[in-house]
């Protein structure tokens, strides 16, 4: 089965966050919840949603990741400059 | 410079305190993302990849060093202390959170700047060659008609909600350095047969998925007419260009559809209902504002001078910069100076606080304190004494703005691509970076002569890949980024669009691909000729036979 995280940015910064286990946001895709599977993706997505009701996050959507080093990787490039930040700015990369 | 007045100054502050309301509602939940997006978009501020990111206007690219310190005070306080100037003349915040963003505004305003009109379907800022003023080939000051443009189309009720942008550019020389053919309108300031100045009117130019150079829908134009001929070409577009298709939108389209000449006759129609009407400039309105952009107080200098030509013989690297980054100004005993923000190895366009700060001191010393910015995403210091460029080009040298490679190989135009922006498809910057390391021998760099390279992330083309003599187009295969390459583009009053010469190519090969096609130019240029030159004369043939055999 595709696994899956949810992505967003937040409202107040327009940092990149990803739903956390506790339902939480983190700005690190390591600490997001993983999805396995469609269902188990909208039920995060539902989640997500009442995150923008609440004007934590704006746009939520899911992204595929795969295992990666003991850990989670995007799978899109675009989404791994995302989590990692800008590739001509390795001072900013998220670890 | 033009300084506000107090309309001016009202008129920003309230809409700076409208802004602060509406971030305040959309963080409270009382508005959507939805309600806010074209809210925030009306004041210049995007979401993108990472983080918000607040586009400036920077009108005609003319800046004070006032201005230009607050902009290092903005990167400094509420940024990652970094501002990107940007092809059209703007600058670009990335990081900025939007609960500051209020604030960003407030310390704009209070320096006469703004972010209105940067985004959405309005005319945007309005962009100007960035010699003007000073250039030894300007028939007149072009700033003097983009600030009368600028207050004509600032929340112009019936041009704010077009069927797309709408860009403009102005140019008051000969030699086109605005790139006036690849805007929605583009007006030339030209003489006639009588010798009265007017404007020649371009219409349909723009570059996007569908590239097209604008026609000339009108060879010579009174002055005076200007803006009512303007807002009868806005009319004619509002009324028919098209809603109903994004990509279909802009007035290139319409223009194409009709023809330029049916497209001609209908503003013609529209100009005579209108001509001599309110719409046109007020008695005493032209000079008042021509009042603004009246020649700095420049010394009676002798053409030459003695200690310039001295530094000359005995620094070639001094040398090697006279020769690339000046421009002859119109000033006897003075000169134009191009400063390079793009240093080996750098990101195109970018520039530090410190390094905004320092250009701020070097044009109050040296420059009457004026700074323009280029769409080849370079600054100037307009007014330079010929005496004073040998301790500015040491100053430059020390904060990295002094690389000698203005118009050469290395002096790429690149959008953000991937690595900001939400619309890209492949990185830009990366590629201009490795670029410029493969052209860092200045001898080499010199020797291939005038080569622009332009790199765009998708196909909006922000990069200005089709006017490159080789443009870069990232483009995005199954995941991974390749780049097609076309050759034979050309932004100035020869305009053309480049030639694409075959497949894309890899991310692991683009560079190598670039240097192959310098490479056939050098094995095929006769005297004098620029790579543009070359390329005309030999077609692309020889690039492509030689490009795919090689990779």
């Amino acid at each position: 089965m595709s696994k899956h995280v949810i992505t967003a940015n937040r409202l107040v910064d327009g940092a990149v966050v990803y739903l956390t286990v506790g339902g939480g946001w983190s700005e690190r895709i390591a600490d997001a919840a993983v999805a396995d599977g469609k269902e188990a993706g909208a039920v995060l997505m539902a989640k997500a949603e009442q995150a923008v009701a609440d004007c934590l996050v704006v746009a939520p959507y899911l992204i595929d990741v795969a295992d990666a080093d003991g850990g989670i990787r995007a799978q899109r490039y675009r989404e791994r400059i995302r989590s990692d930040g800008p590739s001509i700015h390795p001072e900013f990369a998220k670890t | 410079m033009y300084r506000y007045d107090e309309f001016d100054h009202t008129f920003v502050r309230q809409r700076v305190e409208q802004f602060r309301d509406q971030v305040e509602r959309r963080l409270s939940g009382a508005l959507s993302e939805d309600e806010f997006r074209p809210l925030r978009l009306m004041n210049g501020l995007y979401l993108q990849l990472h983080a918000y990111m607040l586009r400036v206007a920077i009108p005609y690219g003319t800046l004070s060093s006032r201005q230009m310190r607050c902009l290092a005070h903005i990167a400094r306080t509420y940024d990652k202390g970094y501002g990107h100037f940007t092809t059209r003349q703007n600058i670009q915040f990335n990081w900025p959170a939007l609960k500051d963003v209020p604030d960003i505004l407030l310390d704009l305003a209070e320096v006469e700047m703004h972010a209105l009109q940067t985004s959405g379907n309005c005319i945007r800022n309005v962009t100007a060659d960035q010699y003007a003023g000073a250039a030894a080939d300007e028939i007149e000051d072009p700033r003097v008609w983009c600030e009368i443009i600028r207050q004509w189309s600032s929340l112009h009720p019936e041009f704010s909600f077009l069927p797309r942008k709408f860009k403009i550019a102005v140019t008051g020389a000969p030699n086109d350095r605005a790139a006036v053919a690849v805007h929605d309108i583009g007006l030339r300031i030209v003489r006639n047969e009588a010798g009265e100045v007017g404007f020649q009117v371009l219409v349909g130019g723009g570059q996007g998925r569908t590239p097209v150079i604008g026609a000339v829908i009108r060879p010579f134009l009174p002055k005076r007419y200007l803006l009512s001929y303007l807002e009868a070409i806005l009319r004619v577009y509002n009324l028919l260009g098209r809603r109903d298709n994004i990509f279909k939108a802009r007035i290139k389209i319409l223009v194409q559809q009709v023809g330029a000449a049916v497209f001609a006759d209908m503003v013609e129609d529209e100009w005579q209902q209108i001509k001599d009407g309110p719409v046109e400039l007020p008695a005493g309105e032209l000079e008042r504002i021509q009042a603004y952009f009246a020649p700095p107080p420049f010394e009676t200098l002798p053409d030459a001078d003695s200690g310039f030509a001295d530094a000359q013989a005995g620094d070639p690297a001094f040398t090697a910069w006279t020769r690339s980054n000046l421009a002859a100004h119109r000033q006897p005993g003075y000169a134009i100076v191009n400063l390079s923000l793009k240093p080996v190895g750098g990101i195109p366009g970018d520039a530090t606080a410190a390094q905004m700060d320092a250009v701020a001191d070097l044009a109050d010393r040296y420059s009457f304190g004026e700074i323009r910015v280029s769409h080849e995403q370079n600054l100037i210091l307009p007014h330079v004494r010929l005496q004073d460029l040998y301790p500015l080009w040491q100053a430059l040298e020390g904060i990295g703005f002094a690389t000698a490679n203005i118009g050469l190989a290395s002096d790429i135009i690149a959008c953000p691509g991937l690595d900001y922006c939400s619309l890209a498809n492949a990185r830009s910057i990366p590629i201009a970076q490795e670029i410029s390391r493969r052209f860092a021998a200045l001898d080499r760099l010199h020797d291939i002569g005038e080569l622009r390279i332009k790199i765009s992330g998708c196909i909006n083309a922000c990069g200005h890949h089709h006017v490159g003599h080789i443009g870069i187009l990232g483009v995005d295969k199954k995941g991974e980024e390749f780049y097609q390459l076309t050759l034979g583009g050309d932004a100035t009053d020869t305009a053309a669009l480049g030639d694409l010469i075959g497949p894309a190519v890899s991310v692991h090969k683009v560079v190598d691909a670039v240097e192959t096609l310098v490479g056939v130019y050098l094995e095929h240029r006769q005297n004098g000729e620029r790579f543009l030159d070359t390329y005309r004369r030999v077609g692309l043939q020889p690039f492509k036979e030689t490009l795919y055999a090689t990779h």
